[in-house]
């Protein structure tokens, strides 16, 4: 085993692993960022859809949620970037045929994980909207708001605030579910990981590193949220 | 509004004809339909008894080796759990402190790493494993994740045991003081009977968490359900590959999520009024 020494390796440069490392995280933070106001918005469609009155509304995104929570994330990450380049090709080849296609790893990974961080974060949204009381609705339409209206002026703030903890979970395991992506080769922080463990053969060390940079994407995010409940708590507090 | 007047309103009636709502859901549930016919056309169109007589044995296996890996990491989990949780409640601040640590690297990272920290990262270790003699242990792959899935699952069983013993109200504990019960009596008689009907649940999330999240050890080299799926589709580059493998961890979830349900109803059946 070479025996280098560990601290140029920790170090920031052509010798050094830590410049790779902190662009890898740079993807992974990029990459759950990018995911979170798709996932959030279609997650907030699906949950006003389940508690529709609309039968065939509420079936509709129960199998949505059923698929997307069933599926192990692995799976449905696979089926994506394997299987659309294949059936994009085969609709192309009917205009081109001598197309080939390519998902981006980044765009396939942002897609596979809003479907799954949607369908987690509709369930938080179900039981946010099941605790706002039926009151809210009629004051709205009674004031003249359209049901559009209603919905966005009236509920949603509410709807927030009261999703909000259940949101900071969806969001840790979103962060968490990022280093999947790195399976089909985008250069995030366990991709580079994993390049400079292969490469340097100190693997213990670049996957602990790797695991700190995890952890400390957790730490700074639940300050984050503690620091917006605390302001949205103030708001409160206010009216 | 009087009570009497609130008996007598009518409930509103069923909206007619075709309001928005009614037009978007036909149309979602026309695309869900459309979607899964698709996919039984493909599986039919594509149908391959060569592929099938081929790779089924193996995804017989695999699914063998994914329930295998995830029971006895779920047993020796909820095995590891018990001093986890211990030390989570304990008065002790460094046994606490200890435990939190434990419960928050497990849970803050992502499983992945903890699978490429286990069978990659103990290789750097190679030497002083070997003279413990446990380098034989570490060498298989099936080992490996075993050993990280049991350290993971068992810092989540810590905090569902954790909740659910403090969910049963301290009055239960002084009770059965009160009644010259020892602390391990009490526990077994009288808190856990009460916490783990609230525990059901979440161990029941838990169990499907791991049966999905198993197959990343697939990534390093086990040939579970979705390892076989991998080969079988480096082989053939047929999409089916995954397909196949889709469905049946779906049953699998699906299954187990109405096991867990009907437990539920069955156990919870003396609390109904």
């Amino acid at each position: 085993m070479p025996s280098q020494n560990i601290w140029i390796l920790l170090s920031w440069g052509p010798d050094g692993w830590i410049d790779d490392i902190a662009y890898g995280a740079l993807v992974t933070i990029a990459l759950a960022l990018a995911t979170l106001p798709i996932g959030l918005t279609i997650g907030f469609f699906v949950a006003w859809a389940k508690q529709s009155e609309e039968p065939s509304l509420r079936l509709a995104a129960n199998i949505y949620t059923t698929v997307f929570r069933g599926l192990p994330e692995l799976v449905t990450l696979f089926l994506f970037f394997f299987g659309v380049p294949i059936l994009l090709q085969h609709l192309v080849r009917y205009f081109r045929p001598d197309a080939t296609i390519d998902v981006n790893s980044f765009v396939a990974g942002m897609i596979v994980l809003s479907l799954i961080f949607s369908s987690y974060a509709s369930e938080v949204f179900l039981s946010a909207f099941r605790a706002i009381p039926k009151g809210q609705y009629e004051g709205g339409y009674a004031i003249g708001l359209s049901n559009w209206l209603t919905m966005r002026k009236v509920i949603l703030p509410q709807l927030l605030r009261i999703a909000f903890p259940g949101l900071e979970n969806c969001w840790l395991s979103l962060l968490k579910d990022t280093s999947l992506v790195s399976v089909v080769g985008l250069a995030e922080t366990l991709r580079n990981a994993y390049t400079a463990a292969r490469v340097t053969k100190h693997a213990f060390l670049f996957y602990g590193v790797a695991a700190l940079v995890f952890l400390g994407l957790a730490v700074v995010s639940s300050f984050a949220t503690s620091a917006i409940l605390r302001s949205l708590g103030k708001r409160e507090a206010q009216r | 509004m009087s009570v009497t007047a609130a008996l007598a309103e009518r409930p509103p009636p069923r909206a007619r004809g075709w309001p928005r709502s009614r037009v978007i859901g036909y149309a979602m549930v026309g695309f869900w339909i459309l979607f899964g016919l698709g996919i039984v056309a493909y599986l039919i169109f594509a149908w391959n008894a060569d592929f099938f007589a081929k790779y089924a044995p193996a995804y017989l296996k695999g699914l063998q080796t994914t329930l295998l890996l995830v029971c006895i990491s779920m047993v020796l989990g909820a095995i590891l759990s018990v001093p986890v949780a211990y030390g989570r409640m304990s008065s002790n601040r460094i046994l606490s402190g200890l435990a939190y640590c434990y419960v928050y690297f497990f849970r803050g990272t992502p499983l992945l790493v903890q699978t490429y920290l286990v069978y990659y990262g103990l290789g750097s270790f190679r030497a002083e494993l070997q003279t413990v003699g446990l380098w034989d242990f570490f060498k298989d792959a099936f080992n490996c994740g075993v050993f990280a899935f049991a350290l993971n699952t068992a810092a989540y069983q810590a905090e569902i045991l954790r909740g659910a013993i403090e969910s049963v109200p301290r009055g239960q504990w002084e009770g059965a003081a009160s009644l010259g019960l020892h602390k391990l009596q009490t526990l077994r008689k009288i808190i856990l009977p009460q916490a783990l009907i609230v525990a059901l649940r979440p161990y029941g999330n838990e169990l499907i968490l791991m049966v999905k999240a198993s197959a990343i050890v697939a990534i390093i080299t086990v040939y579970d359900l979705m390892g076989q799926a991998k080969l079988a589709f480096a082989n053939s580059f047929d999409i089916q590959a995954y397909i196949w493998v889709a469905l049946v961890y779906l049953v699998m979830v699906e299954i187990l999520r109405h096991g867990v349900e009907w437990i539920e109803r069955r156990i919870t059946i003396h609390l109904k009024r």
